[in-house]
């Protein structure tokens, strides 16, 4: 049975990466429904954070066919249950959507929204949460004209004890391999 | 810092291609000049007492011999060749080493860096296009990286589980200056070509072993790239476990080894298809469950628990379930496991794979190899090839019947000596990796089987083979048919054979135009005499042989069923 899974996959800075990565989903024709990358807490490592549906034997599979490629250091799928994770959303609604009473006011109150910036003729609207819970705020502010809805891909933190890169990149310092000078 | 200093030269990206190959023990390339590689065929002239050139046709055709140099010594094949058509030209070449998992280092040469993205001439992104199909790849665009990245090259194409390798080298690159210093890579942070072998799965596995009474040995290609032929030998001799091969691991077990069963897959040998349902224990080693060899997956080894010993943790579970994923080098885990099985008998079992050799003997290979019909079969060619070469030759194939009957009924001695495109398939392989494998071990005879399909895709490398003067030993059964294709309208299509039939030019003036000697043989009687002079020619020799128009390979497998519903007629 397909389900989601959050793939995390950890690689050294180089030009490329990005598309290795992607093509091991495409090649098997699976979507991917949600991307994020940038540079890791560890200095000269990015972090790619790729949503996708597919089943367990597949990602399994398809995780390590990603560690596969020569750059990448390391990469790990999570179920929902096993991260906690967070979107963000931004919306833009007209300013007087705001003065005719005041429903949108309480809507960003109940949504734990908050408000980026006010010009006399937009207002931006921040939100984080899950997509279902950003969806359902773009519903309710639809009604009073949003003008730009736009989503972030996903950030994730796993709920392991262990940053198991860290552990990992400490196994390789012990055995001596080090991150490689490429020119002097 | 003052030490490193010392030691470098100033020189050009171009030379410092050159030095570097120097470095690596590189003395022979295949290539084919052009606008964005000049430079470094520049260097190249002057590099030429040190390092040979093979000036190829075509460019798929520099990778193929790349291909076949390494398949046939295990060192690394490089090519060289230009920007543009030339790297696509290569790609079918890579595509080819990457899925057969050969170590070859092709160098591209690129536009000049400001010219990128720019549509220039002869630009194409040979980076992007070969991304999915090489093991690493990278563009250069400063000389100064040209020496870390060749050393990382060489590192990444022959460790591991083998594959290619591109570096694309920009106009600039390589004309540009560097403070040249060569440091060979032993390792990358990110990339672990030997995972460990944990004992505790080694114990399991012998366990297995040691309680099985039907086990079965799957012996792949990495047991040949492992160089483990031997560490193989001393565990099937002492577990007594028959052995049988997938079509890239052929030569791994001598064919006359007593415990060699044949081959596995879709024209494999009837025994090990059929036997491997009925075994207890697949032990497959340096092997990956390819669908030629699996047929139906989900009815493979259906009464078995699966070993797989394993270099690329990406094989395990992709295709079959491994109860023991046996991860690491063969060459270091098949000893432990040696050490670890005890001393077995397994003759009964072995009987039973006798009885089914007998059965396909009796019912097809005895009539393929002494047919009884007037028209020349590609079995017996190939049989009578092999005796004449005392079962001792590198025997190369191009793609479809012919070689699957090759495969079939050549007989082998020693290792490295079947060399064919597996996983790709590709059609036009044989010449070129003929030309390559020659030229890697020129001591040995090196024979190539090819169709006459095939062999009209590359066919252009005989130019290679005439100006370098390279002694390769061309078999081409003639069917005047894309054969395989035509087995497959006949079985599955109602025999309608849609553009398969080919019209074909006269192959004898062919080779008189490329000044190789040829013989034309239509009749059987005059088959060993013509045989008897390829094999004793000093230098290249075709034999063509008119054979049965519309032969079929069996066994076989038909698609999409298991593979003990192999048919053998």
């Amino acid at each position: 049975m397909k389900q989601e899974f959050t793939v995390t996959v950890y690689s050294e800075n180089r030009v490329g990466i990005l598309n290795q990565v992607t093509t091991v989903f495409t090649k098997r024709h699976i979507n991917i429904e949600s991307l994020t990358t940038s540079e890791s807490a560890i200095e000269g490592i990015h972090k790619f954070t790729v949503v996708v549906y597919a089943t367990k034997e597949e990602i399994d599979v398809l995780v390590r066919q990603i560690e596969k490629r020569i750059d990448i250091l390391k990469a790990y799928y999570f179920s929902q249950d096993e991260i906690v994770y967070q979107e963000i959303a931004l919306y833009r609604v007209p300013t007087a959507s705001l003065f005719e009473g005041n429903e949108v006011e309480k809507l960003v109150r109940q949504y734990g929204a908050r408000i980026l910036e006010m010009t006399p003729e937009y207002t931006v609207i921040e939100k984080t949460g899950h997509k279902s819970e950003t969806q359902d705020l773009f519903n309710k502010l639809d009604p009073y004209g949003v003008t730009q809805f736009t989503r972030s891909g996903r950030v994730a933190i796993n709920k392991l004890k262990k940053e198991p890169l860290n552990s990992y990149l400490r196994k390789l310092a012990r055995n001596g391999v080090n991150p490689e000078i490429k020119t002097d | 810092m003052e030490d490193q200093k010392k030691d470098t030269v100033k020189m050009t990206g171009s030379q410092a291609v050159m030095e570097s190959f120097v470095r690596e023990g590189i003395d022979l390339i295949f290539g084919y000049p052009g606008g964005a590689i000049m430079p470094v065929y520049d260097a190249l002239y002057s590099y030429r007492e040190k390092i040979n050139h093979i000036l190829v046709r075509h460019e798929q055709g520099a990778v193929h011999a790349a291909q076949g140099y390494a398949r046939a010594s295990g060192r690394v094949g490089v090519c060289l060749v230009t920007s543009g058509p030339a790297a696509t030209n290569a790609v079918t070449g890579i595509a080819d080493a990457m899925i057969d998992s050969t170590p070859v280092v092709v160098i591209s040469g690129q536009v000049g860096s400001p010219l990128l993205g720019s549509d220039a001439f002869q630009e194409v992104d040979v980076v992007g296009v070969t991304q999915p199909v090489t093991k690493w790849n990278y563009q250069i665009t400063r000389a100064d990286e040209i020496p870390w990245a060749i050393a990382r090259a060489f590192y990444i194409a022959r460790t591991g589980r083998p594959g290619p390798v591109l570096l694309d080298i920009t106009k600039d690159a390589q004309f540009g200056s560097l403070d040249y210093s060569y440091r060979p890579v032993t390792s990358v942070r990110s990339y672990t070509p030997y995972p460990s072998v944990d004992p505790g799965l080694v114990e399991e596995a012998a366990r297995l072993i040691n309680l099985s009474s039907r086990p079965m040995a799957l012996v792949g290609q990495g047991v040949v790239l492992a160089g483990a032929e031997k560490e193989l030998i001393e565990f099937l001799e002492k577990t007594g476990i028959p052995a049988a091969q997938t079509l890239l691991g052929l030569s791994a077990i001598p064919s006359r080894h007593p415990l060699n069963v044949g081959g596995l897959g879709m024209h494999g040998n009837y025994g090990p298809n059929v036997m491997v349902n009925q075994s207890d224990l697949v032990i497959a080693i340096g092997m990956r469950f390819d669908d030629r060899v699996t047929a139906d997956p989900k009815r493979y080894a259906t009464s078995a628990r699966v070993i797989h010993m394993e270099i690329d943790p990406a094989e395990i579970n992709k295709i079959i379930h491994a109860d023991v994923p046996l991860l690491g080098n063969v060459k270091e885990s098949l000893p432990m496991l040696t050490a670890k099985v005890s001393r077995n008998d397994h003759s009964k079992w072995l009987e039973e794979f006798r009885a089914c050799e007998r059965v396909e003997y009796k019912r097809l290979v005895e009539r393929e190899i002494n047919p009884d019909k007037p028209e020349i079969t590609m079995s017996e060619v190939v049989a009578r090839v092999s005796e004449a070469y005392d079962d001792d030759a590198i025997m190369v194939t191009d793609v479809g019947q012919h070689q699957m009957i090759a495969w079939r009924y050549f007989k082998f001695r020693q290792s490295r000596s079947v060399i064919t495109s597996g996983g790709l398939g590709t059609m036009g392989f044989g010449l070129p990796a003929a030309i390559g494998a020659k030229l890697a071990m020129p001591d040995r005879p090196v024979c190539l089987f090819v169709g006459d399909g095939g062999f009209q895709m590359t066919i252009q490398e005989l130019g290679t083979i005439y100006q370098s003067e390279v002694p390769v030993k061309i078999v081409l059964l003639n069917n005047n048919f894309l054969g395989m294709v035509r087995q497959w309208q006949e079985l599955f299509f109602d025999h309608r054979y849609a553009h398969t039939s080919l019209i074909n030019p006269d192959f004898q003036t062919i080779a008189k135009g490329y000044h190789v000697p040829a013989v034309k043989v239509t009749r059987r009687e005059d088959l060993d005499k013509a045989v008897k002079k390829m094999v004793s020619a000093d230098g290249p020799f075709l034999l063509e042989v008119a054979v049965e128009k519309e032969g079929n390979v069996f066994p076989m497998v038909p698609a999409g069923a298991s593979v003990d519903e192999i048919i053998l007629e």
